[in-house]
């Protein structure tokens, strides 16, 4: 601000002139620090202004984290430095860091990471306790830091599709994105005419590499579909029921007529489970290394594929299940009944943890989302419901169809994909894992045949229908995650890599136990057994080793500690002790009173007022 | 035995002889005969002891004599002369000599008298006591010295042993330049040029000239600060000087001067300032002003006014005193009128000058730059309501005024016909006044979003007027967000088009418009009716159609048969994929038609209501009855206990409600899982009282499947560090900086308590004395 003129060319001559009679000397690098100090001059102001520009987005969200460490570690570090001394800032070029400390983190993002919840109070505590507690929040702190800043690695970015002002995308139709996008794009839409075995089920391997397929006449076949070389093809004779990839690419469960078969890439025959048998659907869990399988005789039966063992056979109660979904967020299996209702289930409980009634007639199909928050179903009155998995399980959406949706799927970005006869629908809502829009569809497509199967394809936009004449892939922009974890599911990854990832995936393997509605349960402490824990403690120790100490007066002096003082004043704590006591009880017991009293008034209101009970009533038998 | 103890006893003897002489050093001259005297004496002992030999009498107490075998170890026992000895007797004989050779011995026996007598010593355990307590306290205080360096440690993330670190040497870049030298062509090149120029090669920022040339530079800039810096404290001392010494002044008078002119200049200043700046000096006083009746400095409250209140009934001084702050603390307080006063009179001319412009301008100019717009908005709201009452009569009729929304909306409108058309349309006016009643009804109606069908219905049929209004609400209702979706559906832009160029012609009669807009209403009326009717159809039956949609909202959540058949928002979308065929409103009523039908037979609702039930009475614990009948009352067969006291002994059982209680098509099942609670957490660990406090410890993950690599290496760094191949020694004082003296302190806890310092002694003598 004081240096603007001189910098600035037309300065007056004036001045000039005047400058010249101080005879003020020109330092070769005055420019340079004229600069500097006013980039870097210590008054607020001007420094704030230059955060401002830095990161326009800051100011609305900093008042949320002013105390943490993330603001701080933006802005506080900078200052010392400045202020230590000017010189050993400017390295030996003379040039000078124009952003001074470390990056900025935007807020919002760093929030994603921080998990724990500061809105539960907390009991008082110890001044150890506390430590403690401030220890986990900086790590926390330092640990959502870093993660935020590694999400610039993230570099790719979703596509999707829009329509010129007015343009409906739902008319845009294949041939013409495939005209749109590069070849590259444009090969991953292709149609397999296979009319001879019969309507497909298809499934993608967890990578999105690979493409299982089984036809309703026996006809099972799984190759890498990007290439497009084929793995195996084989007809097992048999009518297919679904078709599944267990944790790589390398076995195939498949559900035949009467047993369940394993298969290799190579289409040989591994296992014939007899214990699973006449399954309709199977549903694989990756991290618990369970597969699930669903039977016309009404079990749910979960298999241990890395053990072979069967951990639970659960007895549905509902009769034929053919409707079954996993939740990708906590493990839990979703079944469909023919009586509107879904039922959530876990190996660990013999029961479903949740039944929802969700429709009129039967449950046609269920897909949940891969942030395990919504869940739609279709059901035979026509109808299409988006319910909310928070706890509350209320319908968000409906909407109705005019034929019904047979098959459902949600892709990784929270399109939902309705296949109703021949035709499919899908929905999209507004940015990522956000509740589609049922109004108006992203994407139609029509189909030669009515559709068997669908899912969306693991980090490719592109949606994979088998139908009765064959497969169709499809493609859908901004359906999938750009972004891959290359430690976690690798498309690109070799042999040697899956090996590995393999003996990884197993070493981590979760117990099948813990599979329960609240995945995060198992940061919680079973507060049950602790109180029955502390209680038998007591027990057993004959007193309460963290109850308070009765009160002991502290001696006094000059003679006024004899004992009958100390003794009135134990007695004085005592009753104030014991009249606390009595004054909450009978507060709570007033509280009882007026409940009661509000409840016979209730009563009272709905019964008529009867006569006045006679002398005579008695004798009444 | 015996004979032991004889010896024994001639030894003592032998010893009290030596100690009864005790100054044996110099002669004393005795008699002879006493010698004698004690010759047989001794004999006479010997016998006797020798006598005692024999066992009878062994123990006999010896009659008397000087010494004797119980005499005790201190003094001389003076039992045969009957008076106590004297040292002063003792020495009656040296006096009356005052013989030379006796000058040393009475010098020595003053010494004697001089010391003191030494204490008991005390006992063996209590000394053993002290000093343990003595060491303990040393000890103790030596070892605190560790305390930060222990609480440190286990505060540490991290410890690493071996503790003592090699100071890696930094060694500064010069010194390692110095040792090398350009050996490679391009170094030497390099180096040529930068000795070429000049150019600093190892440490040094600047050149040698720029170096120079910031010398040069800095000193004169220096000289230059320097000087001001000079100037500036000595003027400061010469005003602090000054101001010491008129401080030191004791003169009344010349203070009283100093007071009235100072006095004088505010004055003259205030009236300079009030020419020029005539606000800012009415701010003074007002702040004078406000001053005074916050502080009531002048109303007689000060320390010094009290005191002449006192005085006040005698001296006539301090009473006038009195007066005079009185009088200057109203003339303070009225100060603000008076200038209010003065400020008006010099407005005075500026308002005859005001007069004669039209009040509408000075209005304006009044009220931009008056002081105090409250006090001056009198003179000009007489016009300003001559100018509302002007709009008031300007303004069409009061009826057009009364309440609703669209009626606002319409009042310009309304002018322009009247200012238009003022005699033809008045009947129009009339009739449209009567139909923006109905539009305000039906407006209403819909805020409430009742939404009954039969009434738009009526309104639609008889007058198309009506739907003038109807349109001409309709976008301004919408943005409330209150209309309810099936009438935000509506293609609101097909009707406000109408609207939007009827404004310009709303001068053309009305009959006109309404043939107009006869085709597009009727459009649109098939438009949204049979959505809308769909909608009352499905749910006639149910008995929702009456009650209000808000509530429905509301019910929604409770009501079962409404959750199920609740009706999409978007029925009826406008896009319809172009590959479906398009279904017509009729036929999806016959489909749903058609579906009711096939789900009559099995109620869906009702069996899981049955289901929830149960399961509600399954899970339930029971409540725990205690009565016994016939305790205290008549009890057999036939007779119950009263419901009082069966209240009285029921315990209900405990237990949070259901989660599901207020979803009624939920059933969650409040089972604990068994199987995952045993992989929880089921002992809190130490410093934790409540398992809250624990679990927010262990809510952020530590796997590097959730973190990043560096995350998750600075997650799991061990606690304890280790080199191999290095030997691990306890922890030195020299290793956490304790150079000096906590090493010699260690070392005497360690040397303890053989050996104790003379400090320690003196601490342990005085302890002994208390």
């Amino acid at each position: 601000m004081e240096t603007a003129p001189k910098l600035g060319r037309d300065v007056p001559p004036k001045k000039d002139k005047l400058q010249a009679k101080r005879k003020k000397p020109r330092r070769y690098w005055e420019e340079e620090t004229a600069q500097s100090a006013a980039g870097a001059s210590p008054g607020p102001p001007s420094n704030k202004k230059r955060n401002q520009e830095l990161r326009p987005q800051r100011p609305k969200n900093t008042h949320i984290l002013k105390k943490s460490r993330i603001s701080k570690k933006l802005q506080v570090p900078k200052k010392p430095r400045e202020r230590k001394n000017p010189e050993s800032q400017r390295s030996l070029s003379g040039a000078q860091d124009p952003f001074p400390g470390p990056a900025p983190v935007p807020v919002d993002v760093v929030q994603k990471f921080c998990r724990i919840d500061k809105s539960k109070k907390l009991p008082r505590c110890r001044s150890k306790t506390r430590n403690r507690l401030k220890v986990a929040e900086t790590e926390e702190e330092e640990t959502s830091v870093t993660a935020a800043r590694s999400e610039l690695l993230l570099a790719e970015e979703p596509g999707f599709l829009e329509g010129e002002d007015g343009e409906d995308t739902a008319k845009i139709l294949q041939a013409d994105i495939v005209e749109a996008v590069d070849i590259a794009s444009a090969a991953k839409h292709f149609d397999l005419n296979l009319r001879q075995f019969g309507p497909y089920r298809v499934n993608y391997s967890r990578t999105g590499r690979h493409l299982a397929f089984g036809g309703r006449r026996g006809h099972v076949a799984a190759l890498d579909w990007v290439t497009k070389k084929l793995m195996c093809e084989i007809n097992v004779m048999e009518a297919v029921r679904d078709i599944r990839f267990l944790h790589s690419e390398a076995l195939l469960a498949v559900a035949q007529n009467r047993w369940l078969y394993i298969y290799d890439n190579q289409g040989i025959e591994l296992h014939c489970i007899r214990r699973c048998d006449r399954v309709t659907r199977l549903e694989f869990l990756p991290f618990h290394f369970l597969l699930a399988t669903a039977s016309e005789t009404g079990f749910l039966t979960y298999l241990d594929v890395s053990v072979g063992k069967i951990v639970a056979a659960l007895n549905a109660r509902a009769g034929r299940l053919d409707v079954m979904t996993q939740n990708p967020y906590n493990a839990v299996i979703h079944l469909g009944h023919s009586n509107g209702t879904v039922s959530l289930w876990s190996p660990a409980v013999k029961e479903p943890l949740v039944k929802i009634l969700c429709h009129r007639g039967g449950v046609r199909a269920v897909a949940v989302d891969s942030t395990g928050t919504y869940m739609a179903t279709s059901g035979l009155d026509h109808q299409l419901k988006i319910f909310d998995l928070r706890g509350t399980y209320q319908p968000l959406r409906a909407r109705t169809l005019p034929q019904g949706a047979g098959h459902l799927a949600f892709s990784q970005r929270g399109l939902l994909a309705a296949g109703m006869g021949d035709v499919v629908n899908i929905w999209a809502g507004h940015g990522k894992a956000s509740l589609p829009s049922l109004e108006q569809p992203y994407l139609t497509h029509r189909l030669s045949g009515p559709v068997h199967g669908l899912q969306f394809c693991p980090f490719e936009d592109v949606l994979g229908l088998g139908h009765s004449g064959g497969i169709t892939s499809m493609l859908v922009p901004g359906s999938a995650e750009p972004n891959f974890d290359g430690l976690e599911s690798n498309p690109y990854r070799s042999r040697k890599q899956r090996q590995e990832w393999e003996v990884k995936a197993l070493l981590e393997k979760v117990p099948a136990e813990l599979i329960c509605l609240d995945p995060r349960a198992l940061a919680e402490v079973d507060v049950i057994s602790l109180e029955q824990k502390k209680k038998e403690r007591i027990e057993r120790l004959g007193y309460d080793p963290e109850a308070k100490t009765p009160f002991q007066p502290k001696p006094k002096q000059k003679g006024r500690s004899s004992t009958a003082s100390l003794v009135k004043r134990k007695r004085k704590v005592m009753d104030k002790e014991h009249r606390d006591k009595v004054r909450q009880s009978l507060e709570q017991q007033q509280q009882q009173q007026e409940q009661q009293q509000q409840q016979q008034h209730k009563q009272e209101k709905a019964k008529p007022m009867r006569a006045r009970p006679s002398a005579l009533d008695r004798f009444v038998r | 035995m015996t004979a032991s103890r004889v010896a024994e006893s001639l030894l003592a003897l032998s010893q009290q002889e030596e100690l009864v002489d005790l100054p044996k050093n110099h002669p004393l001259s005795v008699s002879e005969d006493e010698e004698d005297s004690d010759r047989e004496r001794k004999h006479q002992k010997l016998l006797e002891a020798i006598s005692s030999l024999d066992g009878k009498n062994r123990r006999k107490v010896a009659e008397r004599s000087e010494a004797g075998l119980k005499v005790s170890e201190f003094n001389v026992s003076s039992e045969g002369s009957g008076e106590k000895l004297v040292l002063a007797d003792l020495l009656e004989p040296a006096k009356t000599s005052s013989s030379p050779s006796l000058a040393t011995v009475k010098k020595q026996l003053n010494r004697v008298k001089s010391k003191k007598t030494v204490r008991l010593p005390l006992h063996k355990e209590e000394v053993e006591r002290i000093l343990r307590e003595l060491a303990f306290n040393k000890t103790s205080q030596v070892l605190s010295k560790w305390d930060p360096i222990v609480l440190k440690n286990r505060q540490a993330n991290q410890l690493v042993f071996p503790l003592e670190k090699e100071q890696s040497a930094f060694a500064p870049i010069e010194h390692v330049l110095s040792g090398w030298t350009a050996r490679t062509l391009l170094e030497q090149k390099v180096f040529n040029l930068l000795h070429k120029n000049k150019q600093p090669v190892t440490d040094h920022f600047l050149t040698p000239m720029e170096k120079a040339s910031l010398k040069a530079m800095s000193l004169e800039e220096a000289k230059m600060h320097q000087a001001e810096l000079q100037r500036a404290r000595a003027l400061q001392s010469y005003y602090e000087a000054r101001a010491q010494r008129e401080k030191k002044i004791k003169s009344k008078k010349y203070h009283k001067i100093v007071k009235k002119e100072k006095a004088k200049k505010a004055l003259k200043a205030f009236e300079q300032l009030g020419k020029v700046n005539p606000t800012v000096a009415l701010e003074k006083l007002e702040k004078a002003r406000i001053m005074e009746r916050m502080s009531l400095k002048h109303q007689n409250s000060g320390k010094w006014a009290k005191s002449k209140v006192i005085m006040a009934k005698y001296d006539l001084e301090a009473h006038q005193a009195m007066q005079e702050q009185l009088s200057k603390n109203k003339e303070l307080m009225q100060k603000l009128q008076i200038a209010l006063e003065s400020e008006e009179e010099e407005r005075g001319p500026e308002e005859v000058e005001e007069l004669l412009i039209p009040g509408v301008v000075n209005k304006v100019q009044m009220n931009a730059d008056g002081p105090n717009p409250w006090m001056l908005s009198s003179c000009t709201q007489d016009s300003r309501e001559a100018e509302t009452h002007e709009d008031l009569e300007e303004l069409p009729e009061p009826v057009a005024h009364e309440v609703s929304e669209s009626e606002v909306d319409e009042g310009p409108v309304a002018e322009e016909e009247i200012l238009l058309k003022e005699f033809e349309e008045w009947r129009s006016l009339r009739r449209r006044s009567e139909l923006s009643q109905d539009a305000e009804l039906v407006g209403s109606q819909e805020t409430k979003e009742s939404s009954s069908q039969e009434k738009l219905s009526e309104l639609r049929a008889p007058s198309q007027r009506f739907k003038e209004n109807h349109q001409s609400w309709k976008p301004k209702a919408s943005p409330t967000g209150t209309v309810p979706q099936a009438h935000r559906e509506e293609p609101s832009l097909e009707e406000e088009e109408p609207l939007l160029l009827q404004r310009p012609k709303r001068v053309q009669t009305l009959e006109e418009l309404e043939e107009l807009e006869k085709e597009e209403c009727s459009q649109s009326q098939e438009f949204f009716r049979p959505g809308l009717e769909g909608q009352q159809l499905e749910r006639n039956p149910n008995n929702l159609s009456n009650a209000p949609k808000e509530k429905k909202k509301k019910e929604q959540m409770l009501d079962l048969q409404n959750l199920l058949t609740t009706k999409s928002p978007s029925v009826r979308s406008l896009a319809v994929p172009t590959t479906l065929k398009e279904v017509d409103d009729e036929e999806e009523r016959d489909q749903k038609q058609m579906i009711k039908e096939a789900f009559a037979g099995d109620d869906v609702i009702k069996d899981f209501l049955k289901e929830k039930r149960d399961t509600i009475e399954a899970s339930k614990s029971k409540d725990m009855d205690l009565t016994l009948p016939g305790w205290g009352k008549w009890g057999g067969m036939g007779l119950k206990p009263s419901a009082k006291k069966r209240r009285h002994f029921l315990i209900k059982a405990p237990g949070p409600p259901r989660k599901d209680k207020n979803f009624p098509n939920v059933i969650i099942n409040e089972k604990r899982n068994i199987h995952a609670a045993a992989h929880q957490v089921q002992v809190l660990p130490y410093p934790f009282t409540h398992h809250s406090q624990f679990e927010r410890t262990v809510q952020t993950p530590i796997g590097s499947t959730w973190n990043t690599q560096r995350a998750f290496q600075k997650l799991t760094t061990p606690k304890v560090v280790t080199k191999p191949g290095h030997i691990i020694k306890p922890i030195k004082a020299e290793d956490v900086g304790y150079w000096s003296s906590s090493r010699s302190d260690l070392s005497v806890m360690q040397r303890y308590p053989k050996q104790l310092s003379m400090s320690h002694k003196k601490q342990l003598k005085k302890n002994s004395v208390d």
